[in-house]
């Protein structure tokens, strides 16, 4: 029987995850952080290569035999290629051709494409799953308990700690390789596959105990341009025809909303952050690119330029717009960790303050300093929130899994002003609850919610609440907000949730729990 | 201090009033942040002959039951020479909507017929009679000749809205981009209006993709005197405000008007004066009206989007 | 009485298609992605607009897209008044 313990959010969580290990409940937001000096983490493989070798192996499966991986290990992944990859599904398929079981699946993301994830827990070949989220057929899987392995669920900031912490040992890594020489130095921002930054790739290269480039662009020795991946973390690289669809992996750039309700929502959000003060000369800023969050940086980009301000850095998944706003003198850097469209690629290679930088420099909140720490605001999404402004971005109303970490949490955690945005009622249900269905940034983090009919502050942030009184935005309180949605909405009945069996647990990026998924009512 | 517990809205600055289909629900919820002055709630031309039921009923259930906020909230309902004419009212008027919109008013009588039905209905309800406000919709050339007829046929008219697309077909010519063959029928419905002491609106300006003409044909209708223009996109609303906009300044003239005006009035003067001018009384209170429609402006911003 | 089956409404998202049909008794059948957030508040609102229009008996099929309690309302008294309306008329 599985003892649980109650966090400091009130979640019930379990006290170990079979077949994983032990973990601590939750206990604030810095807790863990504030303890952490001086612990000694993970540490790198030595190996050697022969001199004036090569590393070309014929083929994936020789790959696989040589790098020495066995049933039980842990093979990781990165989901840059977006829902273009191939090589998840290529690779998942070779090693269940090879006979292999129950490995640790452990991609920094999975792409929404790839519900044949699904088939291989079914097989055996994946024994376990740590991954930012699941979606589609296989969150159904996971959700409906069928499933059967242990799953964990980290932020980007989180699964760069859990590797340095020695949490995740990565055994094999299989990395997607849109440029690559044959002693396997990798550039994102080129190739018929191009990405741009390669952000998740590089933690993993540099902690895997082999690490196997799979390319589509082998090119002469050397990669003399923006080389993501030194040569000295690759062990072997091997060739194909494709990385996937190029379509898919670079993908335009999103177009500015012009949906009323996200309008009005970001105009909201920009209000809220110009009488916060917080957009000054050498002013930091991060944002999704949900319908809101992009056309808030419409609304600062105009600000900007208007009052001749300059910020530092723009941070994160970095879109076209952003990349454009560097172009324009409006930040003096951009930290890459993952680009999100074909123009961001091109900025990448081109722009030399564009800078690509690792999950672990991005994010991770056990080193010498991440940069979300350093963070000025951040706009993030949601799926919905709760009367104490936590956020759930992973289950949907109907208590299937469907959404991502992401940096949700980590930025939430860093950034001096974090707001999320979100329309107050989707699909007919009212997003603000008595209580989250999962909890993926802790309120306590969160500064403010807009939504189309109020801007919500967090109590917290009282300083903030007098701003935006003063100023005369629309805020409401939280509880009022939900009474008035809800009589348009009706009351939705309360779903059943502790005590079921859990699913999968959300770690803090600390590697605390904050949380279980548990199966839902069937 | 007097509390002015008259309904505010009808005080508010009308500047635009958005078309939504009564039979679109997703529009509907969603009125209150398209950030338009008005809606207008369309049972008419939006609405097939086949779904007249379904809107109907789906407006007085938002009618009853939505939270508008300070939105003004109009009703187009179908012709008096149509079936659906008696039933839209009889299910709307006892919602109380701010206003129905009648179309096609060709004549005083086509006020005064619609006029005492709605205050029967009103009666029938047990709501004050005259609480619901008519707009009378003027669409045809009949119409516009009888413009000030019509105004002042009935108190319950509170504005005048011309139809330019009906209107146009009336007079056998196309509506164009410049509006050249709507200039006098503007004229005589901002006269008529004006005359009558109630609102006058402009017609719509068609091509959701063309916002450079429908700011060109705002800015217009502004200064021909017009207090508001309809719009049929969320997208429209931003447009038409910012033609209504007040120049920076004429409002900082305006705004030292409505000083001196208050300053008279301390003093107990009948005589205003600014720099040693004096001021009529009607400039007065076009200062006071700009002062009013500026409080609805961010001058520190322009909206990019 | 509801004379025969008679639907309204849409598929679209924020809105709702309600078919009534006669029957010997009430019988709610509650379909779309809320169905477990709002069988009860449906089954509330279905019930008093039978009972506005004194109709005892009735089979309501609802396919739920999101609609709002106001919309689930109109649509049920659309598709309702419909089925009721005189054929011959």
């Amino acid at each position: 029987m599985t003892r649980f313990a109650k966090n400091s959010l009130g979640r019930m969580v379990p006290a170990e995850v079979p077949g994983v290990g032990p973990f601590d409940p939750y206990s604030g937001p810095f807790q863990r952080i504030n303890s952490v000096h001086g612990i000694v983490g993970a540490s790198v493989r030595l190996r050697t290569v022969d001199r004036h070798g090569s590393k070309i192996a014929a083929s994936l499966e020789q790959a696989i035999k040589n790098s020495g991986l066995e049933n039980g290990m842990t093979i990781s992944f990165h989901h840059h290629l977006r829902n273009g990859d191939a090589v998840m599904p290529m690779a998942l398929e070779t090693l269940k051709n090879m006979g292999y079981k129950n490995l640790t699946f452990a991609p920094s993301s999975i792409p929404d494409a790839h519900d044949c994830v699904a088939d291989y827990i079914k097989c055996g070949l994946i024994g376990r799953l740590y991954t930012s989220g699941v979606r589609g057929r296989l969150g159904g899987l996971i959700s409906s308990g069928e499933a059967g392995i242990p799953v964990v669920i980290r932020s980007h900031g989180g699964r760069a700690r859990a590797i340095e912490e020695g949490q995740i040992e990565i055994d094999v890594a299989f990395l997607a390789a849109p440029t690559c020489d044959k002693l396997g130095n990798i550039s994102g921002s080129s190739g018929p596959s191009a990405c741009g930054s390669l952000g998740y790739a590089i933690t993993d290269a540099t902690y895997a105990k082999h690490v196997i480039a799979i390319t589509d662009n082998l090119v002469d020795y050397p990669v003399a341009r923006n080389i993501s991946i030194p040569q000295y973390r690759v062990d072997q690289v091997v060739s194909v025809n494709s990385l996937g669809d190029p379509k898919k992996i670079a993908t335009g750039a999103a177009r500015i909303t012009r949906n009323p309700v996200d309008l009005k929502i970001a105009h909201d959000t920009f209000r809220l952050m110009k009488v916060s003060g917080i957009i000054a000369p050498g002013f930091s800023f991060q944002m999704g690119v949900g319908g809101a969050s992009l056309a808030v940086s419409v609304y600062l980009e105009e600000y900007m330029k208007k009052k001749g301000i300059v910020g530092s850095f723009g941070l994160g998944g970095i879109s076209g717009h952003m990349s454009r706003m560097l172009e324009e003198g409006l930040f003096r850097a951009l930290f890459d960790v993952q680009s999100f469209d074909a123009v961001v690629t091109e900025s990448v290679s081109g722009n030399q303050n564009h800078v690509e930088i690792d999950s672990s420099w991005y994010a991770n909140p056990f080193n010498a300093g991440c940069i979300v720490h350093n963070l000025d605001c951040v706009i993030l999404a949601a799926l919905d929130v709760d009367v104490n402004f936590n956020v759930n971005v992973l289950i949907g109303n109907d208590g299937v899994l469907r959404g991502a970490s992401g940096g949700h949490c980590d930025t939430a955690a860093g950034a001096a002003l974090s707001i999320v945005v979100l329309p107050s009622f989707r699909g007919g249900v009212c997003s603000i609850k008595d209580s989250v269905s999962n909890v993926t940034t802790p309120g306590e983090t969160v500064d403010a919610i807009v939504t189309e009919r109020g801007i919500l502050i967090n109590p917290l942030r009282q300083d903030l609440l007098a701003l935006a009184r003063g100023a005369g935005l629309p805020v409401v309180d939280i509880g009022d907000l939900k009474s008035r949605v809800e009589k348009l909405t009706g009351v939705p009945e309360q779903q059943e949730r502790a005590g079921g069996e859990v699913v999968a647990v959300v770690e803090y990026r600390d590697g605390t729990l904050i949380d279980a998924v548990y199966r839902p009512e069937r | 201090m007097i509390n002015n517990s008259k309904n505010k809205k009808n005080n508010r600055p009308c500047r635009s009033m958005l078309y939504i289909p009564g039979d679109s629900p997703g529009m509907i919820q969603n009125a209150p942040v398209f950030g338009a002055d008005s809606i207008l709630l369309d049972l008419e031309d939006a609405i097939a002959a086949s779904e007249k039921d379904a809107a109907r009923k789906m407006v007085r259930s938002f009618l009853r039951s939505f939270d508008f906020g300070d939105l003004i909230v109009t009703v187009r309902i179908n012709g008096a020479d149509t079936e659906y004419f008696k039933k839209d009212l009889m299910d709307i008027v006892p919602c109380r909507p701010d206003a129905v919109r009648l179309p096609k008013c060709s004549s005083p009588e086509d006020v005064i017929s619609a006029d005492s039905l709605i205050s029967e209905i009103e009666l029938e309800s047990g709501i004050p009679v005259g609480c619901v406000q008519l707009h009378a919709m003027l669409e045809t050339a009949l119409g516009i000749e009888n413009a000030y007829q019509i105004a002042i046929a009935s108190p319950r008219v509170s504005a005048l809205t011309l139809g330019g697309q009906d209107l146009t077909a009336d007079m056998g010519v196309q509506k164009t981009r410049d509006g050249w063959e709507l200039f006098y029928a503007r004229s005589r419905v901002v006269l008529a209006a004006r005359a009558a002491k109630i609102s006058a609106f402009d017609t719509v300006w068609a091509d959701i993709n063309d916002p450079d003409g429908l700011f060109k044909e705002s800015k217009q209708i502004v200064e021909l005197g017009f207090t508001g223009k309809a719009a049929i996109h969320p997208s429209q609303i931003e447009v038409i405000h910012r033609a209504y906009r007040p120049d920076p300044k004429e409002l900082a003239k305006s705004q030292r008007i409505v000083e001196a005006a208050k300053e008279a009035a301390r003093e107990g003067k009948g005589v205003i004066s600014v720099g040693g001018r004096m001021v009529d009384a009607p400039v007065a209170a076009r200062a006071e009206n700009l002062v009013a429609v500026a409080s609805l402006y961010d001058y520190e911003e322009e909206s990019p989007v | 009485m509801i004379a025969r089956t008679a639907s309204a409404g849409s598929l679209e998202s924020s809105d709702c298609l309600v078919t009534v049909t006669p029957s010997e008794s009430f019988e709610l059948d509650y379909a779309g992605a809320n169905k477990k957030l709002f069988l009860k508040r449906t089954e509330g609102v279905a019930r008093q607009v039978l009972a506005e229009y004194s109709v005892e008996n009735a089979r309501l099929h609802i396919q739920d897209q999101g609609a709002l309690e106001a919309t689930l309302r109109a649509r049920i008294e659309t598709a309702l008044e419909r089925a009721m309306e005189n054929l011959g008329s």
